[in-house]
């Protein structure tokens, strides 16, 4: 038996509701100690004093912000390659979870950098890559609440978040061109996954990219069984209007 | 093939086409600019460039929704879709009547709006190089978002959701080429790059807007 | 409550908006998994007794 046995729905809550204690359970543990261990037991940083604690919320949702659109890219990709109803409606539960991500990290990134640019907002390549990030997501979720047909819904946001994936990696290049200013190498307070960050920071960090992990993945497994149920209902009244 | 094109161009020039209004548009976002900014002609002259494209583009935005949604309206759009030629050939034909019924004249309303915005010399002629290269890109990217909106009722401001972003890469290399044009700056890289995009989207875009449309009417 | 000196602003507002966000998100989405789920079982009833 092979991981497609979950495109069946039955198969797939079946798993969905083995999984999800854990997941909710793990993810709020690691959550809780990395922001908690973050927040109270690490130092400050030189240059930018507490703020440097933002990193153990900014740097995880950016992480699953990027994770998010990917998966849902890949189960778009099966759902018009294999038509697999689960898997398009594992990309729309995503989607909310991913635009939240996008949110945080912008929120978080703008808070960030107001100490240290002296504006809230600056129009830094990867904050301004985030930002059309979040645009993406809004129009993905639009069409999937535009479309009244629920797989023609499956079809088109699949295309959509198609080409949008490779609008976004080309957007990502056009506005590293465009702004190229500020951030020439000099002390970029988002870290590139931990790797230019102190060890001290580091774990903790760690722990919170696992902690959101979890939870996005947490979040999918509840809310694709949300839309299967909820696809199953309409399902069943629209057989039950055709009898009258 | 060509009866398509020239059936399409002309509805867009019948009344109620359309015509007029993108460069309508044009000129008044162009008028409002000053009273958003204030009239100082070495600020406008700085941000002319920038002004421009982002009129251009705005306006190319406005007539994408009748791109595809009258013909669905009063059916030819599924004759289209049985015809014997092939869809991507129809979504390509539709992108290029839209510019030029659209973006070309833009093209070529451009230089007179400069005037307005006290755009430098050296601008006006990488302004219109630029739109020139870039509009095509906008049309055909507009078709697709307009493929995927066909069947959405006043779906007009989802339209512009779905394809704004994505013309974002068109946006910033074209209106680099226009600035660095006007300030008499080295301007390979954006122009190679705006090409680029143009061949690119011309290419490949007809592809996804076929498939929508395919998917979207079964 | 570690010492933030002069970014207790920042720091704060940011880990009470992401807190909130994900929050929301959370509710958000177990409100409409309890919805589906009645939806569901009110469906299965209806279809069971016109059958």
């Amino acid at each position: 038996m092979s991981i497609w046995q979950y495109a069946n729905p039955v198969k797939f809550l079946t798993l969905s509701a083995r999984v999800q204690p854990y997941l909710w359970a793990s993810a709020a543990a690691a959550i809780l100690v990395g922001l908690t261990w973050g927040f109270f037991g690490t130092p400050d940083d030189f240059r930018q004093g507490s703020t440097v604690k933002i990193i153990y919320l900014h740097v995880p949702s950016a992480l699953m912000a990027i994770n998010a659109w990917f998966m849902m890219l890949v189960a778009s990709l099966i759902w018009l390659i294999r038509r697999h109803h689960v898997s398009a409606l594992t990309a729309k539960a995503a989607a909310p979870v991913g635009v939240v991500m996008t949110l945080i990290a912008l929120v978080t990134g703008a808070l960030w950098g107001q100490p240290m640019w002296g504006t809230w907002w600056a129009w830094d390549p990867r904050l301004t890559s985030f930002l059309i990030l979040f645009l993406f997501y809004l129009g993905y979720i639009a069409l999937w609440e535009a479309i009244e047909d629920p797989d023609t819904a499956a079809d088109l946001t699949s295309v959509l978040c198609l080409v949008g994936s490779v609008f976004a990696v080309l957007s990502r290049y056009a506005v590293q061109f465009w702004n190229q200013g500020l951030h020439q190498g000099t002390s970029i307070p988002v870290a590139t996954g931990g790797r230019t960050v102190a060890d001290v920071f580091f774990y903790p960090l760690v722990l919170c990219m696992v902690g959101f992990g979890l939870l996005f993945l947490a979040l999918v497994f509840y809310r694709t069984g949300t839309e299967i149920r909820l696809r199953r209902a309409r399902a069943l009244r629209a057989r039950a209007l055709k009898e009258l | 093939m060509i009866a398509l094109l020239l059936r399409d161009l002309r509805l867009a020039f019948r009344a109620g086409g359309g015509f007029g209004l993108g460069l309508a548009f044009f000129l008044i976002v162009v008028t409002l600019v000053p009273f958003a900014v204030g009239p100082q002609s070495s600020l406008l002259g700085t941000i002319a460039p920038g002004i421009l494209w982002l009129g251009a583009l705005l306006a190319c935005l406005l007539s994408l929704d009748r791109l595809l949604a009258l013909d669905q309206e009063d059916g030819s759009l599924d004759l289209l879709l049985t015809a014997p030629l092939p869809l991507e050939a129809v979504v390509s034909l539709k992108a290029l009547a839209h510019w030029l019924t659209t973006g070309l004249p833009l093209v070529l309303a451009a230089p007179f709006l400069g005037v307005l915005l006290n755009l430098p010399g050296p601008g006006y002629l990488w302004l219109c190089l630029s739109l020139a290269l870039g509009t095509p890109a906008l049309s055909v990217i507009g078709t697709f978002g307009a493929a995927l909106t066909v069947g959405v009722k006043r779906g007009g401001l989802l339209l512009s959701l779905l394809v704004l972003p994505l013309y974002v890469p068109s946006l910033i290399f074209g209106a680099e080429v226009a600035r660095r044009g006007a300030a008499g700056q080295p301007l390979e890289t954006p122009l190679l790059m705006l090409a680029g995009i143009t061949c690119g989207t011309i290419a490949l875009m007809p592809f996804a807007s076929a498939a929508v449309l395919r998917l979207g009417l079964r | 409550m570690p010492d933030l000196g002069k970014y207790a602003v920042e720091v704060l507002s940011a880990y009470g908006a992401s807190l909130l966000l994900l929050a929301l998100l959370v509710l958000v989405s177990l409100r409409r998994g309890r919805a589906a789920r009645s939806a569901l079982s009110e469906a299965e009833r209806e279809g069971h007794r016109d059958a």
